[in-house]
């Protein structure tokens, strides 16, 4: 367990240190936001009705580009190979570095979707609902994303590979979060949605670190 | 029994009895094949509310659930992979991932090319037509990281981990994706309940479902066997029967 906080403190501190990996995602995400107004049209009709499917499908897209800095660095510098040798568990350490993924990335995405919903003339319901979404949803994409950054690691061009792995998994994420998003924009109980997002966010947890640290095993094995 | 499996599971054993059954299974594949799409496109009746447009079923519905259960048969020998580091099961993943990913497409563009008669369009956003989207994405991204990975043991291992991520995720897919919009039929067979058309409409339709299985076990076994001599082109046994044909 003490590894488990031990490794969270070092990501939040190397995060703290490189602020551009931490706020690239977050300006990656307002800035395709605000394009889409400029592209379809920013008549508060058209805008609040395609506000939560803009504002998750550019959550989905700004966590896979964040995605890569998970384990690249450790990988490059070797240090990812030593925490495999580690007498603890591997996969608390994999666990704590998705944890930390999440809390630099995904939960400024939460903090900060009031301010979207707002660009995007959703009502306040609408934006507690997207709030709740975005701060239940994004885990599972930090841990879902996690296997596909752990399978390519090792590969020079692994980008756009994670995202032809990890797109196709985060469809249901996605179709329930924005269906929740709108139930609260018409003032509808989303209570259903919100317990759907929590199972597959704890059948992730369960899951997903166990598939990620064989695939960051395997990465490194060659 | 685990003796033979494993007597089995070795290439080259795999290799001779697959080329003893490869005859048999190919000549059942035709059959079928011949037999249903002759009797399900010349002589079955024409739907009574679509026509003769419905005749498509017969490729179709076959293709939809092989693309499934090819997507399962993938996702097992991926499993057997993992837990016993059967060389051949690794040979059978990456095998199966082309056959499902063109036959799951077949299942599309049939689909497509039916809809358009009968919906009017050639595309919907309905729940069984994006949950097969899905598994076309989910085949072509077992084959992108395949291809994309250079060491052969650690690319097989790596897919075999991504198939297994993906046949758990499968299911929570299909039920969200259902749950978010139906306007397609239900499924036209299940092994419960009695079919809810004519004996001679089903019959056919069986026969090509047994024939698209087939002809998917003679395709992945071709396969197999060219990835066998291409892995084992080193060994004795390879050489000796490239060099006595």
């Amino acid at each position: 367990m003490s590894l488990f906080f031990g490794v969270i403190k070092r990501e939040l501190l190397i995060a703290y240190r490189n602020p551009a990996d931490l706020l690239n995602p977050l300006i990656f995400f307002v800035i395709v936001i605000s394009l889409f107004p400029l592209g379809i049209s920013p008549t508060e009709k058209v805008l609040s009705q395609i506000a939560p499917g803009v504002i998750w499908v550019a959550a989905l897209l700004s966590t896979l580009l964040s995605m890569d800095i998970l384990f690249r660095s450790d990988y490059d510098d070797g240090s990812l190979e030593q925490m495999t040798l580690s007498r603890e568990p591997f996969l608390f350490l994999i666990l704590g570095k998705i944890v930390s993924h999440w809390l630099v990335t995904g939960l400024p995405l939460a903090l900060l979707s009031p301010l979207l919903a707002l660009m995007l003339f959703m009502n306040e319901a609408g934006a507690w609902a997207l709030f709740f979404s975005l701060l239940l949803g994004t885990p599972i994409l930090s841990l879902l994303g996690a296997i596909g950054a752990g399978l390519t690691v090792g590969l020079r061009k692994g980008g756009l590979l994670i995202a032809v792995l990890i797109l196709p998994l985060f469809v249901p994420v996605l179709i329930i979060a924005t269906a929740m998003v709108q139930a609260g924009m018409q003032s509808v109980d989303y209570t259903g949605h919100m317990l759907w997002l929590g199972a597959i966010l704890a059948a992730s947890i369960g899951f997903a670190p166990i598939a990620a640290s064989m695939g960051v095993r395997i990465s490194l094995s060659h | 029994m685990w003796n033979w499996f494993h007597r089995l599971s070795a290439p080259k054993s795999f290799f001779e009895l697959s080329g003893k059954l490869l005859p048999w299974f190919g000549i059942l594949a035709v059959l079928a094949l011949v037999v249903g799409a002759v009797w399900g496109l010349a002589f079955a009746p024409p739907d009574y509310q679509q026509g003769n447009s419905a005749r498509i079923m017969y490729v179709h519905v076959p293709a939809s659930i092989l693309a499934q259960s090819s997507y399962m048969m993938m996702a097992s020998a991926a499993l057997v992979f993992l837990v016993w580091r059967i060389k051949l099961a690794d040979i059978a993943l990456q095998c199966a991932a082309p056959i499902g990913a063109s036959i799951t497409l077949l299942a599309l563009l049939t689909g497509a090319i039916w809809g358009k008669p009968t919906w009017g369009t050639w595309w919907v956003w309905d729940a069984r037509l994006t949950s097969t989207l899905i598994l076309f994405f989910l085949f072509v991204g077992v084959i992108a990281l395949r291809s994309a990975m250079d060491n052969r043991d650690s690319a097989g291992r790596a897919t075999a981990v991504l198939a297994l991520v993906g046949v758990v995720n499968l299911p929570i897919i299909k039920y969200s994706v259902d749950w978010w919009f139906t306007l397609h039929q239900s499924a036209s067979f299940s092994l419960t309940e009695k079919p809810t058309m004519p004996a001679e409409m089903w019959l056919p339709l069986l026969i090509m479902v047994i024939g698209f299985y087939l002809f998917f076990f003679v395709a992945w076994m071709l396969r197999i066997r060219t990835e066998i001599l291409h892995r084992e082109i080193r060994t004795q046994w390879v050489r000796e029967r490239l060099l006595s044909q």
